[in-house]
């Protein structure tokens, strides 16, 4: 999380900075030197058809991607100054810093609290009464804690599906991320449920910066600050959401928000 | 092929339907039958059965018996040479009487058969069931009851009673009395003799004489339990005697200190036949053998299986799964991996007997020879080995090894059912793998682990071969887990209801006797089996609840 000292300054124009950033899936490239800047707590939509590489950018930002074989990468990818490639940082570290929520709501099967907990409990050092506080103000901050205060120790599978989705993103701000990763977040929710996770995602932005991936044109112009248009694994355009939409430089992504492909 | 499909109205494929159906069918009732000629034939070994008395035709004499018979009928069958005359198994009894609890006699001969109310049958310690016509109850002091008097039946059933007390508090003296003073009497000794021969210094002298004055104390104990067991044994032998004839007329007369249980097999009212089914069901289960396995019970035997499959459950366990999670999550899936998958499919078809002859070579004889060699050389100079021979430890690890493939094979596909999506979960929040497989994806198998578990114990519990080899007796002296220090004996030798069977079914000297118990002990292996089953399943259910993977 930010200290407020931090909070106070003018947020930072490139926390994430990707510079001619190139990635292979074996011989397969899915991404072809990507450059852009992404601004410290601010919402920042990556949108375009399936297969154009924007989840496999969101990724790179955390290195889930290492889970994969046969992965290689060009180029350099920096978060609050600071290669996540560095062979000195632990990736563990990196994603404490650096939270994820998925497409498909991912509880674990064990109760509300220990899923919240779970993050705590992998880096240890956390005292009960600290636990306790930690996993109130996450529930809180992911506007969960009235639904679920009764029954933080029942099974966290016993929730709706949109419950389930703001509980995985309790869960990823429980480690107090620096930037908080959400991979088509919405897509299996009901609109009802949709809303209140964008309401959420417009709380969250003042304390973590937020990449958000999807595919739908009216959650990034609801949502987002900025919009990157990707497309066959480049970027195609990248601005502010409202230029993107209202006034697109290029043909291809104007085509896309259009509906006319993709 | 199916031609027939062309002209019929119904929907294509359905005949095949049928065919699984049909398979489904032939399989259930052919574990059907079997289960049901074993509960029959299980339960019957219980059911008390009327005793005729039959008479014989001239000529026609049972051997070392004579022409009249008190008997009860075992079984009917048509002899297998021309004359195709039928025959009935008779037990007899009085097998000190007549050398033989049991003959064949052919129908034909039969000139006459009765069920006489006076008979009475009597199991006893030795020699097994008596049958005989009553007469006289003479107790120690020279009393007597007749036979005819109405006080005659409460009395006997009151005796007994007593015998049966007399002969637990023998038991308990000597089994728990005697017996843990010869233990300790034993540990004593060595100490003593450590000290002297091998210490030798004044010190340990002085402490080899201390133990030696304990030693001199615990004989004098030993002496006063030993003279309570005379004392017992002179009470049981005194408690009365029963005289009385048998069916062909000769005078018998047995003490009464020898009776387990009396009653009079054609005269017994419903619940009277009931409580004997289940006294005698009750004692097959909570007694041990006697009589060379024939009698009894086989309490140590069902004691003896269920410790060593919970033993070989709880070693193969962590085993398989940690060899599971290495191959299915850590290892490189190329060549290498798939091989030793293969290598560890085919462990699971290799002869279980084979298994038994590895547990005795590399268990047995290397590894607890060499604890042997190294901890308790004193017992092997002694001539009795205690690591070095087979016992419950050696015999749980080998069917541990042999149940090896089924755990990992199973774990390993639980492990791979496992969602992606809680794996990327947890390792999105910083948990490194180690963290990921132990907090959440060993969790999530675990119902998927127990199956293996479950697969495991039920071929574990029912294997014999290899247990031959490698610790399983025909009679054990002790069970393998009691109140004595260190509770678990993982070097005693124990009893298995599966190598129970086979004993006595084939190793048996009297098969005729045996036969029934033969299915007696099938149906309780079979209970076992059910029974720890069972948990297991329970275990895994309350486990599937508890982590129950769901998307919504």
């Amino acid at each position: 999380m930010t200290t407020p000292t931090q909070a106070a300054e003018s947020p930072r124009p490139d926390y994430i900075r990707v510079r001619d950033f190139s990635f292979n899936y074996g011989a397969n490239r899915a991404l072809h030197e990507l450059n852009l800047d992404i601004p410290e707590r601010r919402v920042t939509a990556f949108i375009g058809p399936s297969g154009c590489g924007k989840s496999t950018l969101l990724r790179n930002f955390n290195r889930m991607n290492d889970l994969v074989d046969g992965i290689s990468h060009e180029g350099d990818i920096t978060i609050g100054g600071a290669s996540i490639y560095d062979p000195l940082l632990e990736v563990i570290e990196l994603r404490k810093r650096v939270g994820m929520v998925f497409q498909k709501s991912n509880p674990f099967p064990k109760s509300i609290y220990e899923n919240i907990a779970y993050g705590l409990r992998v880096s240890g050092n956390c005292g009960r009464s600290e636990m306790d506080q930690i996993v109130e103000s996450s529930l809180r901050g992911a506007a969960l804690w009235d639904e679920v205060k009764d029954r933080l120790h029942q099974s966290a599978l016993g929730l709706s599906g949109g419950q389930q989705q703001r509980l995985c993103i309790a869960r990823a701000i429980a480690n107090r991320p620096e930037v908080l990763l959400m991979d088509e977040p919405c897509s299996a929710l009901d609109p009802i449920a949709t809303a209140k996770v964008e309401e959420l995602i417009h709380q969250l932005k003042r304390d973590y910066t937020i990449v958000i991936v999807t595919h739908s044109m009216q959650q990034a112009t609801r949502v987002s600050d900025r919009t990157a248009f990707f497309y066959l694994g480049k970027l195609i355009e990248y601005d502010t959401t409202e230029k993107i939409f209202m006034n697109p430089r290029e043909k291809q992504t104007e085509d896309y928000i259009s509906g006319r492909f993709g | 092929m199916f031609s027939f499909l062309k002209k019929t109205s119904a929907p294509r494929g359905e005949p095949m339907v049928w065919f699984t159906g049909l398979g489904l069918a032939l399989a259930l009732l052919m574990v059907a039958g079997l289960l049901g000629v074993i509960f029959l034939n299980g339960f019957s070994v219980f059911t008390p059965k009327r005793v005729s008395l039959i008479t014989l035709r001239e000529g026609a004499e049972v051997p070392r018996v004579g022409r009249t018979i008190a008997a009860e009928t075992v079984s009917t069958r048509e002899k297998h040479d021309a004359s195709r005359t039928r025959e009935r198994l008779m037990f007899l009894g009085n097998k000190d009487l007549y050398g033989q609890a049991f003959a064949y006699v052919a129908e034909s001969s039969i000139l006459r058969e009765e069920f006489p109310g006076n008979l009475l049958a009597v199991e006893r310690v030795e020699y097994g069931n008596a049958i005989f016509i009553p007469s006289r109850l003479t107790a120690a002091d020279g009393a007597t009851l007749d036979a005819s008097d109405p006080a005659f039946g409460p009395r006997l059933d009151e005796l007994v009673d007593r015998a049966n007390a007399r002969r637990a508090r023998l038991l308990s003296v000597e089994r728990d009395g005697i017996g843990g003073i010869n233990r300790e009497l034993a540990q004593l000794e060595k100490r003593a003799e450590f000290l002297e021969k091998r210490v030798g210094t004044k010190e340990a002298r002085a402490n080899a004489a201390e133990l030696r004055k304990a030693i001199a104390t615990n004989k004098a104990e030993y002496a006063e339990l030993a003279a309570e067991a005379s004392r017992l044994r002179a009470e049981l032998a005194a408690v009365a005697t029963l005289s009385g004839t048998t069916a062909d007329g000769r005078p018998v007369s047995h003490p009464v200190g020898d009776f387990i249980r009396v009653w009079r097999p054609n005269a017994m009212s419903f619940t009277e036949r009931s409580a004997l089914f289940f006294s005698r069901m009750w004692a097959f289960v909570s007694e041990e053998p006697r009589e060379a396995n024939t009698e009894g019970g086989v309490f140590p035997a069902i004691f003896g299986t269920l410790v060593m499959t919970l033993c070989m459950s709880l070693l193969v366990t962590p085993f398989g799964v940690l060899a599971a999670i290495y191959l299915r999550e850590y290892a490189r899936q190329g060549f290498f991996v798939r091989w030793v998958r293969i290598c560890v499919n085919n462990l699971a078809g290799v002869p279980s007997i084979v298994f038994g002859i590895f547990g005795l070579g590399f268990f047995v004889y290397f590894l607890g020879g060499s604890i042997d060699s190294i901890f308790f050389s004193e017992d092997l100079s002694a001539g009795t080995p205690v690591f070095g021979t087979g016992g419950l430890l050696w015999a749980s690890l080998t069917l541990a090894i042999m149940t090896l493939p089924v755990v990992i094979v199973a774990t390993e596909e639980a492990l791979a059912a496992v969602p992606r999506g809680i794996r990327e979960a947890s390792l999105a929040l910083g948990a490194s793998k180690w963290q990921t497989i132990r907090g959440v994806v060993l969790p999530a198998a675990a119902p998927g682990v127990l199956t293996g578990v479950i697969l495991a114990m039920a071929r574990g519990a029912g294997e014999v071969a290899p247990l031959m080899m490698v610790g399983v007796v025909k009679l054990a002296p002790s069970l393998p887990l009691d109140g004595v220090f260190p509770f678990l004996h993982a070097d005693r030798k124990f009893m298995h209801l599966g190598f129970h069977i086979f004993d006595i079914g084939f190793q048996s000297p009297d098969s005729d006797a045996a036969r029934p118990m033969v299915f007696a002990t099938t149906l309780l292996l079979i209970l076992v089996v059910i029974v720890l089953n069972l948990g297991a399943i329970l275990l895994r259910n309350h486990l599937r609840n508890k982590y129950k993977t769901g998307a919504f």
